[in-house]
């Protein structure tokens, strides 16, 4: 365990949240190419249970990379996965809002809008469908999956019910 | 009534602190939903139209939508010292949090009914995060192009693997100019 790098997940994560339209979803798939199949640091079971830890905690989803951070290397390892998603936070949001407050009706937002939101939406399919693989090993996880999105769709529910019932069909061995 | 009221408004420090320590603690799956209730509904800190203004910005820029929200109005209405101190209230409670589920899981992950319960648990989370895409894919509009680059995203990160910084150098280029030359 003390042989991992953190300087280079430090900056790994941070020229990520540069790129992340879509948030931490979209950037799913490639911490998990970087952590589990390059670097072999997790396994897949230990990232999906990291990300669901991380989902049953109160606070934003994007502190699954706080845990797996910390999970490799502790305090620092958390800092290492943490600090990169603050710096385009403050910088780019700030920077552009001011040009937004001046230019707000400015043709070249409406384009950068319109022309990102594809690509959000498909980084964001490209993450739901790494974090479906990683979980599941047979058809019940992937019903177990396409029956709470659907719930999930059709009713409102608080998703904490949900993840306690998974909970329960885990321990009694259905799932 | 001016939209351009709530602009000049300072406001404390603590107040922030504990207005987005709240948020961040009542936020299970997606924290969208409790930021607005707090910071309109609640607060009056912003118009519904000025907290639109604000997520429409987050949501362009790369981030986290919510943490870059966070950022604007802690600005705004607080300067450096208010954003960073709004800043530590979203982040820094889960931060200790979920830090603790992590010791906790170091502890009793081992155990084979931990393991059975997140097992289930992770196949739940793999659908709340599917209905969350759904629901966006809900709102691109019914044309070719969009859906193209929707796909070539996908296809790229989600089926060849490609690292992520290279397809949306790539990519988003590629789609703001044609988004551009469209006007649409």
């Amino acid at each position: 365990m003390n042989q991992i790098d953190l300087t280079a997940i430090f900056f790994h994560f941070m020229a990520l949240w540069f790129v992340a339209v879509g948030g931490p979803s979209a950037i799913l798939p490639d911490i998990h190419r970087y952590v589990v199949d390059v670097q072999h640091l997790l396994s897949n079971r230990e990232f999906a249970e990291i990300y669901t830890l991380a989902q049953a905690a109160p606070g934003p989803n994007v502190m699954y990379t706080t845990l797996i951070g910390w999970y490799l290397a502790g305090w620092q390892g958390a800092l290492a996965t943490t600090i990169p998603l603050l710096i385009p936070a403050t910088t780019l949001t700030l920077t552009v809002s001011h040009f937004i407050e001046r230019y707000p009706d400015a043709p070249i937002l409406r384009a950068i809008r319109r022309g990102l939101t594809p690509i959000t939406v498909g980084l964001m399919f490209a993450g739901a469908s790494v974090l479906m693989r990683t979980v599941s090993h047979d058809w019940r996880g992937y019903l177990t999956t396409v029956l709470t999105a659907a719930i999930v769709l059709r009713l409102t529910c608080n998703p904490l019910w949900l993840l306690a019932g998974g909970a329960i069909l885990g321990i009694v061995g259905i799932l | 009534m001016q939209p351009s009221d709530s602009t000049k408004r300072r406001i404390g420090k603590l107040e922030l602190f504990i207005t987005f320590s709240r948020i961040t603690l009542s936020s299970f799956g997606g924290a969208l939903f409790w930021a607005r209730r707090a910071i309109v509904e609640h607060r009056g800190w912003l118009t519904e139209r000025e907290f639109a203004e604000c997520l429409t910005v987050g949501q362009l820029l790369p981030g986290p939508n919510v943490l870059n929200l966070t950022v604007l109005v802690g600005y705004r209405f607080g300067g450096w010292s208010g954003a960073a101190v709004s800043v530590l209230g979203y982040l820094g409670w889960p931060f200790l949090v979920v830090i603790g589920m992590g010791m906790l899981y170091q502890r009793f992950g081992a155990l084979p009914e931990v393991q059975l319960a997140l097992g289930g648990m992770s196949k739940v989370a793999a659908g709340l995060l599917l209905a969350t895409v759904i629901k966006l894919a809900m709102v691109l509009q019914r044309k070719l192009r969009p859906w193209l680059f929707c796909v070539l995203a996908f296809g790229a990160v989600g089926v060849l693997r490609w690292p992520l910084i290279w397809v949306v150098v790539a990519l988003a280029p590629c789609a703001v100019f044609l988004s551009w030359k469209a006007k649409d």
